[in-house]
């Protein structure tokens, strides 16, 4: 149990390179805080400097207060839970959950050892397997063994570096979902490191963006999907990702590639004549056969390229001509977030009961009040709403102090078991 | 590689067959020699007409026990001890090698090459002489400190090669699990690092084992001349007769060893020499 505390964290690596930059971040008593971004963003960096496997070059590192830079990891007392799992393929199963006690015996008796051992092999459900040997384990064991390392210690906090990234899809979902509820039963500091946005959305109390070692915005999942601060994090988060139109600001219109929409009053007046980029969320279009578009929405039609059906949903893919001065910005942006779109297009997501299909022209709509305004130079979101973003955060803040409430609550009732 | 076809089979099986016929032949001539009596060794045949064990009870209770049981007894422990040496000295100079990053890291590891590719007989002068005034001459420690010097530099490589295979993540693991470098050294790479730890005494032990040159240079008694020196001194019943026959019988007893060695371990160190060559 303890409260991290980053203040303006920096790794520089021997040739004045900045894998972390500046980055300030306070992790609250419980919280699970998720460090995403794209391969190269310094996320597993600032993972390994919080748990000392790498020297921090600038800042201050606090663990409950004390400053820990300079402390060796088996002195500052997390847990972490490694990409690989890094299990001894030399022990038990059981005998990789004990290590860390077994380490200061002296201090552990053996008795103690073995209840807890149990304990965790009880709530991850081991039990069957603490005789055998790693190597004869499925992934998701490994992975279930690596995390009863980490808690059988009741350390301060829990680290997982991209734990899930070695499991299939399935064995990922369910697995993503363990973590959620081991964090909550247990209610210890979690820091995670992913590059894989539906984990960071549905496991963090907050998620940290990063982006070339600087810290972009630090917000619950649901402001993140919202009130998005810049280009960069609106273009992160969700799936599909948001869509980025050209738009030209024309007196109270702006003008983009399928329609005209009314200028949003955060955009001023400063920007007419000048090209903008407009943000809409593929789930926010929807098909105007379908559904009846409400009032203030804006309609138009256009050809859809390529369909997939889904079941519950369906992508429709409409190309698009992009503006030259746009289209250099956005590619360096996708290049950024690791994709290789080859071509401007418009991604939607339609109801599954809609008709269209390959080559059909459909009529779509969407709300312009959904849509985001970014200023194409600085990328800066033009249209957030600070008084919104807040109060999402407040609720967010809210909502996980109660959660934890109930499952400590719940916790003390019946025995633990996962 | 696909399946092969017959004539590529044939081809493969004459192939291996030559070459296995080229290693065994001298050796089954030496144990077939052996068995034979003194007056049969002038004799054409390839295998003894009249088996006899003559030979081995002349080293082991005639006349060359007196030469053969001490240089035996001389061998082994000069090997064991060379091995052991080298074994835990190599480990610990391969995982700084693996692991840390420091000044001087590849001197060591090319002049490890170095003294390996460094013509041993050229050695042998300078060390008669140095051992000769300093006392070391014709004693063990004067023989492990030669052999410590051809088998330090393969078991150099090997071994590092076999810590660099161990994931660091494992030791890394360790350390945030609570255990200082040594806890995590010793719970956790020592062990991992068992099977190369194992194939590097193997090897090391092989070359302390076949060496020839120290060991007849640098002694002259039984007090440390090893097999291989000792049978050169070997002497025939009068000074007419070559004593040929105790030789290839005390040839076959040292050389059981080394091929009991090889068989029991063979997957191992076979596993280790790719595992240097690939990776070293």
């Amino acid at each position: 149990m303890a409260r991290i505390e980053l203040k303006n964290i920096v790794k520089q690596y021997g040739d004045g390179f900045p894998a972390v930059n500046d980055v300030s971040l306070d992790i609250a008593d419980g919280e699970f805080v998720i460090l995403v971004g794209p391969s190269g963003c310094g996320k597993s960096t600032l993972l390994r400097m919080i748990v000392g496997l790498e020297d921090i070059t600038g800042g201050d590192l606090m663990i409950d207060g004390k400053r820990v830079n300079d402390l060796a990891p088996r002195d500052r007392d997390l847990a972490m839970v490694f990409q690989n799992y890094a299990l001894y393929p030399h022990l038990t199963v059981g005998e990789n959950i004990a290590f860390p006690l077994r380490l200061n015996h002296s201090k552990v008796p053996e008795s103690e050892i073995r209840a807890r051992v149990q304990k965790a092999s009880d709530m991850l459900e081991l039990n069957e397997h603490l005789d055998r040997k790693p190597a004869n384990l499925s992934g998701g064991q490994r992975q279930r063994v690596a995390m009863g390392r980490a808690i059988v210690r009741d350390a301060k906090a829990f680290l997982f570096d991209e734990p899930l990234s070695n499991l299939d899809a399935k064995l990922r979902g369910q697995m993503r979902t363990e973590i959620a509820r081991m964090q909550r039963s247990l209610a210890t500091t979690t820091i995670y490191v992913t590059h894989d946005q539906t984990e960071a959305m549905t496991l963090g109390d907050r998620v940290a963006v990063l982006r070339k070692g600087l810290l972009q915005q630090v917000a619950s999942p649901r402001e993140l999907y919202e009130q998005p601060v810049n280009l960069f994090v609106a273009g992160f988060i969700g799936s599909p990702p948001m869509n980025f139109l050209p738009a030209r600001v024309s007196g109270d219109r702006m003008q983009l590639p399928f329609c005209e929409v009314p200028r949003p009053a955060q955009v001023d007046g400063s920007y007419e004549g000048k090209l903008l980029i407009v943000g809409v969320r593929p789930e926010h279009f929807d098909d105007a056969d379908v559904t009846d578009a409400p009032e203030g929405a804006v309609t138009f039609s256009a050809g859809v390229d390529v369909t997939e059906w889904l079941g519950n949903e369906l992508y429709a893919y409409v190309p698009f001509e992009a503006a030259e001065e746009t289209k250099e910005q956005l590619a360096e942006l996708d290049r950024e977030l690791d994709g290789e779109s080859l071509r401007s297009q418009l991604v939607v997501t339609l109801d599954a009961m809609s008709g269209v299909r390959d080559g059909d022209t459909a009529n779509l709509w969407f709300d312009p009040q959904r849509m985001h305004v970014f200023d194409p130079t600085t990328g800066v979101n033009l249209t957030r709403d600070e008084d919104k973003a807040k109060k999402i955060g407040e609720q967010s803040e809210m909502l996980r102090r109660r959660s934890l409430e109930r499952a400590q609550g719940s916790e003390s009732k019946t025995p633990a078991h996962a | 590689m696909g399946a092969l076809s017959t004539k590529e089979k044939t081809g493969w099986y004459v192939g291996a067959l030559l070459i296995v016929l080229y290693a065994i032949v001298p050796v089954v001539y030496i144990v077939s020699m052996s068995f034979k009596s003194e007056g049969a060794l002038a004799e054409r045949t390839f295998f003894p007409t009249q088996a006899t064990w003559a030979n081995y009870t002349e080293i082991f209770a005639g006349n060359g026990s007196d030469l053969f049981l001490p240089a035996l007894r001389n061998s082994i422990i000069t090997c064991l001890l060379a091995t052991l040496i080298a074994v835990v000295l190599s480990m610990f100079c391969a995982y700084a090698i693996a692991r840390l990053n420091f000044p001087g890291k590849r001197i060591v590891l090319t002049s490890a090459l170095a003294v390996a590719v460094f013509p041993v007989i050229t050695m042998v002068t300078p060390l008669f002489n140095l051992w000769r005034q300093i006392g070391l001459y014709d004693t063990i420690p004067g023989l492990i400190i030669p052999y410590l010097a051809l088998t330090l530099p393969i078991s150099i490589w090997t071994m590092s090669a076999f810590f660099r295979g161990i994931p660091w993540d494992m030791e890394q693991a360790a350390q945030v699990d609570g255990a200082t470098s040594w806890q995590a050294f010793r719970k956790v790479i020592v062990p991992l690092a068992a099977p190369g730890v194992f194939t590097t005494a193997i090897i090391a032990f092989f070359i302390a084992w076949n060496d020839f040159v120290f060991g007849i240079s640098l002694t002259s008694t039984s007090a440390a001349q090893p097999v291989p020196a000792a049978l050169s001194s070997f002497t025939g019943s009068s000074y007419f007769v070559q004593p040929t026959g105790a030789i290839s019988a005390a040839a076959v007893i040292v050389t059981i060893p080394v091929v009991l060695l090889a068989l029991v371990f063979q997957r191992r160190i076979v596993a280790g020499l790719t595992n240097g060559a690939v990776k070293g």
